[in-house]
């Protein structure tokens, strides 16, 4: 899917614009000569000031498979330069420049042979590459087992709550951090080793593992999965730092 | 290409001459990692380059640091296109590792505690262009920086820097190391902005 005559800068129109949270916006762009693109993988996004000024900034995406549409979920960064234009400023029909499809190395592919469990563990925004994956996944008729754990701030920070809670290939668990939804017994608070334990695959059963979210966040899991017994090998990682 | 984001440029990073196509400055440190953070005690670590004819020069904490430590004031530019500028380090030059080692290959794998391999050309190793870093900004690297120690070649994108680094074996030809077989570029030099290909 991903060629290397076809990665490259590309001229995309934003078709679609949405709030996905109070913070966040999710984008969908049609870029026509969008050579599809792997679940998991990212894309550069490149912006140009009237005055020829240019900064980018890598996103992953959203969306997978041979499609010319790449959606993209933005997370607002006060006091950043792409991601306030990206959620406040843009707007339908505007044109966006974006370099891609990127990354081979987190992402999961349906035609993989490897039928393992598939234990995905995301931290806020680190939902995309693996919501990315999951949908993916949900296409498929029969395929590997697939677990996702989310942990966001509160329940108004989670992206892709309607499709999360329509997936049936995915058992999905989101847990809170600073606030739990009312009926909730779990009383928020940050991932236990314990509560990991408890709700992804056991490394008996060598799942491989998709982690994704702040450095802390992957991080902390990263360490804890080793403890827990899994294979430094069977985990990958995907992070970003504060800088907006 | 043409496209103008009209509204865009408002709020905007501070340019600087040093600052390679495409990077913006970063205060805090830019980390890419592809999994968990090894756990390395400076006594285990060691470090290693294998030559053509199987000979093994070894190294251990204090013998690397008997090479000379020397203090570095370099940028460093992160492929996912974050730049630090003026970042303090201190690190043993890496032609020193090489002064008794005998070899007529051009190329070395860069290996990592982990797993990790990185490629790189001797030209792009020697006469003061890498080291074998321990401290950043007047601390010992820690784990998650890449401690005990990393390899520093600033003038390439950083993820050439190979964290918890182990060891070189010297290579005839180029072959892409891990981020390489991914999608990164076999030499990324920033100012060519050889990011991926």
């Amino acid at each position: 899917m991903s060629a290397k005559s076809q990665r490259r800068w590309h001229i995309g129109r934003v078709t679609n614009i949405r709030q996905e949270t109070d913070t966040a916006v999710r984008l969908k762009v049609e870029v026509p000569t969008w050579p599809g693109n792997d679940p998991g993988a990212h894309v550069d996004v490149r912006l140009t000031a009237p005055d020829g000024y240019q900064a980018t900034r890598s996103y992953s995406i959203a969306s997978s498979g041979d499609t010319t549409q790449v959606v993209l979920v933005v997370e607002e960064l006060p006091g950043g330069e792409v991601s306030p234009f990206l959620t406040h400023h843009l707007a339908e029909g505007d044109e966006l420049e974006v370099h891609g499809p990127l990354g081979r190395y987190f992402v999961w592919t349906a035609s993989d042979p490897d039928r393992s469990p598939v234990q995905l563990i995301a931290g806020g925004s680190g939902i995309v590459p693996l919501f990315s994956m999951a949908s993916a996944r949900e296409r498929e008729a029969d395929h590997a087992d697939f677990r996702l754990l989310y942990s966001v701030r509160t329940s108004r920070d989670a992206f892709f709550c309607e499709e999360l809670a329509a997936m049936s290939q995915t058992n999905v668990n989101i847990v809170h951090t600073r606030e739990s939804p009312s009926g909730s017994t779990r009383p928020p608070g940050r991932l236990t080793r314990d509560e990991i334990n408890r709700s992804t695959f056991p490394a008996s059963v060598r799942p491989r593992i998709y982690v994704c979210g702040p450095t802390p966040f992957v991080e902390t899991i990263a360490q804890s999965l080793v403890q827990l017994g899994h294979e430094p090998v069977q985990i990958r990682t995907e992070r970003f730092g504060g800088t907006s | 290409m043409g496209v103008i984001n009209s509204g865009f440029g408002g709020q905007r990073g501070s340019g600087h001459p040093r600052l390679p196509p495409g990077q913006t400055i970063a205060d805090d440190w830019p980390v890419l990692t592809a999994g968990p953070t090894p756990d390395v005690t400076e006594d285990e670590w060691t470090f290693t380059i294998i030559t053509e004819s199987g000979a093994e020069h070894r190294w251990d904490w204090n013998a690397l640091h008997a090479l000379g430590v020397e203090d570095i004031v370099t940028d460093i530019h992160c492929v996912t296109h974050w730049s630090k500028l003026d970042m303090p380090w201190r690190g043993v030059p890496v032609e020193r590792l090489f002064e008794n080692v005998d070899t007529t290959y051009d190329y070395v794998m860069v290996e990592s505690t982990g797993g990790y391999t990185t490629n790189l050309a001797l030209d792009d190793l020697f006469d003061g262009q890498a080291w074998i870093a321990t401290e950043a900004e007047g601390e010992p690297l820690s784990a998650e920086n890449g401690g005990p120690a990393r390899l520093l070649v600033p003038h390439l994108y950083f993820w050439k820097s190979a964290k918890w680094v182990s060891g070189m074996r010297l290579m005839p030809d180029d072959e892409p190391g891990f981020w390489e077989q991914n999608g990164y570029h076999l030499r990324g030099d920033p100012w060519q902005e050889e990011r991926y290909w």
